[in-house]
């Protein structure tokens, strides 16, 4: 008899032995509830609440595996904070694996094992799955989708129609970890210290929201950055943001990795940060209430919404001159020179 | 950060630009960074808004991808399309447009294009897997160049015969003197590139002050190098001078680093080169010395489409400093850097793209 495959075969992905093979051994064992056990066709839930947040985000990430995360951990991160950030708790997830051929079962058993630390961490149940086997050459080792459900605390109701002139612009720590890391192990660039920021924010946010500031508007910059959520938010509205560069906070070995490379740390992705938009008022209390817990150390105010110019973002500079901070156009590339 | 933050301070940045008025009192002047990197700096520093009102500042030709022309993208894109052929570039060249194409479409439709960080990278590459040619785009001034010319040293050493460079290196003098002689541009200083005098040193650039009287000074990326740098040009207006200034001492010496461009001659030799929009100028390229020919990637045979070259597209004026973006009908209209017409638009360090992301009134 031959010995047990080590890697995904085809065969992994034809709804067959294998498959179910594939389900009992490396999924179920890490996301075991009652409601996934059914293996019904759909997960049948209570429903939580009123209002209801609902919200996709499929993953690809090369290495799966880099400092401070994997594949496994930002998807559920990414599909949590996605939720947190319209002021939902986050529920119940689906996971869908599109695995490539060839990948090694323990590649696959170790994102697993992620998954499931990271939805103990967020408080969210895996409910509902697929897997899919791709053909060698065909995927990068292991896409994943994650959808979302997430109960909208009661009267919580985040939009960027609430912000107004005077309001305070709050970011919840250091930008960039995220997309640092992951480009320094990818390109193999040796810059040992940077770490993704990759975490569930929901327990943040819920310190927020229960702390009864004016929150009114809430965006995790995942790709394109802290610029181009800022911009998300003022496009096509009566009022722009001005962002003063010296109050960003940014650690300085991605400081470092970014004056290398030539990149802008306002463009880079963030898996575990949220950007708050809170009335001037409740502002420092805001920062207090953030900054008291474990991810909202860093936690900084870094501008605040102006009636003119319209529709923009500005930044005022270090040394007290303006720009316009513009979205990230294309891929942030290294430069010639 | 040490190294960085002293250049950033607001308060040594003020006191300089309270020197340059009272250097000017108030008299107009125009003075042109030259290098790319400078003009991407003054924006994105906030600097540009704090100059008094009468300086105005012209940016030059010195950006690399902005002056490569379309024949050269063509024939990297013909080269694209061999079978058995990879193509390996920086990441700025990745969108330029070509006559009919560009790189990133060609690697869409499915040409083996890659991105690397470093020539060296590139070598890598070929000597992983000898079953392909692997070409890389040279393209760059002499910032760029000693590290291209060690890859293909590097290489060479290697005995492998599957790496091939497409030479389309610049050399910035020749440019400069072309400009000096531009009796429409006529500016009264020059901010000389401090990556490229690096290496080459101030001493090819005393033409400026012995033959054409334009003041210039050789200076950092920095907001406090690029402000001190341009004080020290309103000194010399003002006092009526014209000399060859280092700025940007922590890195410049007068005789450059003789090393480089050692490595950089042993290589490739000047050549006559075509300047994207400013034409042809005497001795501003490259070529392989003959003895390295084998590396060189103009000889796969190939078939290059017949250069077209949008004729709105003002970027050989802007690359002058005879026109600024905005002077352009298709600025921010037809063109803009999600898609570019002409070359100044794409690079990050393109003047069109400067004065597009930063520049816009707010």
């Amino acid at each position: 008899m031959a010995e047990k495959a080590d890697r995904i075969l085809l065969a992994h992905g034809s709804g067959g032995r294998l498959s179910h093979e594939l389900v009992g051994s490396v999924v179920l064992p890490e996301l075991s509830n009652p409601v996934l056990l059914e293996l019904g066709d759909s997960a049948v839930v209570e429903s939580p609440a009123p209002r209801l947040a609902f919200t996709t985000d499929s993953h690809t990430v090369k290495p799966l595996f880099f400092p401070g995360g994997d594949i496994g951990r930002l998807s559920v991160c990414g599909t949590v904070n996605d939720l947190a950030a319209a002021g939902a708790k986050p529920l119940y997830l689906s996971l869908a694996l599109i695995i490539e051929e060839g990948l090694e079962l323990s590649v696959l058993s170790k994102v697993m094992r992620s998954i499931r630390a990271a939805a103990e961490e967020a408080g969210v149940s895996v409910v509902a799955g697929d897997t899919k086997v791709v053909e060698k050459g065909s995927g990068d080792g292991l896409f994943t989708n994650t959808s979302g459900i997430g109960a909208v605390r009661e009267g919580v109701t985040l939009s960027p129609s609430r912000i107004e002139p005077g309001d305070k612009v709050l970011v919840t720590g250091t930008i960039g970890d995220h997309g640092a890391a992951v480009l320094s192990e990818r390109q193999n660039l040796g810059f040992s210290s940077l770490r993704s920021d990759c975490a569930p924010l929901w327990g943040l946010v819920a310190g927020l929201l229960d702390a009864g500031v004016g929150v009114k508007f809430m965006r995790d910059p995942t790709r394109g950055g802290l610029a181009t959520v800022l911009n998300e938010a003022v496009h096509g509205r009566a009022f722009g943001i001005r962002v003063l560069e010296p109050d960003v906070p940014v650690r300085e070995e991605v400081r470092a990795f970014c004056e290398v490379l030539g990149l802008d740390p306002l463009y880079i992705a963030n898996e575990g940060k949220m950007v708050v938009v809170v009335a001037a008022k409740d502002a420092e209390r805001a920062l207090g209430v953030v900054r008291s817990q474990p991810l909202g150390r860093e936690a900084a105010i870094i501008g605040d919404v102006v009636a003119e110019p319209k529709g923009r973002v500005y930044l005022s500079t270090r040394i007290k001159g303006t720009r316009v901070l513009d979205m990230l156009v294309g891929e942030q590339f290294p430069r010639i020179c | 950060m040490k190294y960085l933050d002293e250049f950033r301070a607001p308060e040594k940045v003020q006191s300089c630009l309270a020197e340059i008025a009272r250097l000017l009192k108030g008299r107009e002047a125009r003075i042109m960074e030259v290098c790319g990197t400078h003009t991407v700096a003054l924006f994105r520093s906030g600097l540009k808004k704090l100059l008094p009102k009468g300086l105005k500042l012209l940016s030059g030709p010195g950006c690399p991808v902005c002056v490569t022309p379309n024949s050269y993208l063509d024939r990297a894109i013909a080269l694209s399309r061999l079978p058995g052929v990879t193509v390996t570039t920086f990441g700025d060249m990745f969108r330029v447009p070509g006559s009919s194409s560009s790189l990133e479409r060609e690697k869409a439709s499915g040409a083996d294009i890659r991105m690397v960080y470093s020539p060296a990278d590139a070598v890598e590459l070929a000597r992983q897997d000898p079953s392909r040619k692997f070409v890389f785009l040279g393209v760059g001034f002499e910032t760029t160049i000693p590290g291209v010319a060690s890859s293909v040293l590097h290489a060479r050493s290697l005995g492998l015969r599957n790496f091939h460079v497409l030479c389309g290196h610049k050399l910035v003098p020749p440019a400069l003197r072309a400009l000096a002689q531009d009796k429409e541009t006529a500016v009264q200083g020059l901010l000389l590139p401090g990556h490229v005098c690096t290496v080459i040193g101030s001493t090819p650039c005393r033409f400026l002050a012995e033959e054409f009287h334009i003041p210039s000074v050789v200076t950092g990326f920095e907001p406090l190098d690029l402000a001190k740098g341009i004080a020290m040009l309103a000194r010399q207006i003002a006092e009526g001078s014209a000399h060859i200034e280092i700025q940007y001492g922590r890195s410049v010496k007068p005789e450059g680093n003789p090393k480089a461009v050692s490595v950089m001659d042993s290589v490739f030799r000047p050549c006559a080169s075509v300047w994207r929009g400013i034409g042809g100028i005497p001795g501003s390229g490259l070529e392989f010395r003959p003895e390295f020919s084998a590396f060189d990637a103009a000889r796969i045979p190939a078939e290059v489409e017949p250069e077209r070259s949008n004729p709105g597209c003002l970027c050989g004026s802007v690359l002058k400093g005879t026109r600024t973006p905005a002077d352009c009908p298709l600025f921010g209209a037809a063109c803009t850097p999600e898609d570019p017409v002409g070359a100044c638009m794409v690079s990050s360090e393109g003047t069109c793209a400067a004065h597009y992301r930063y520049g816009r009134e707010s």
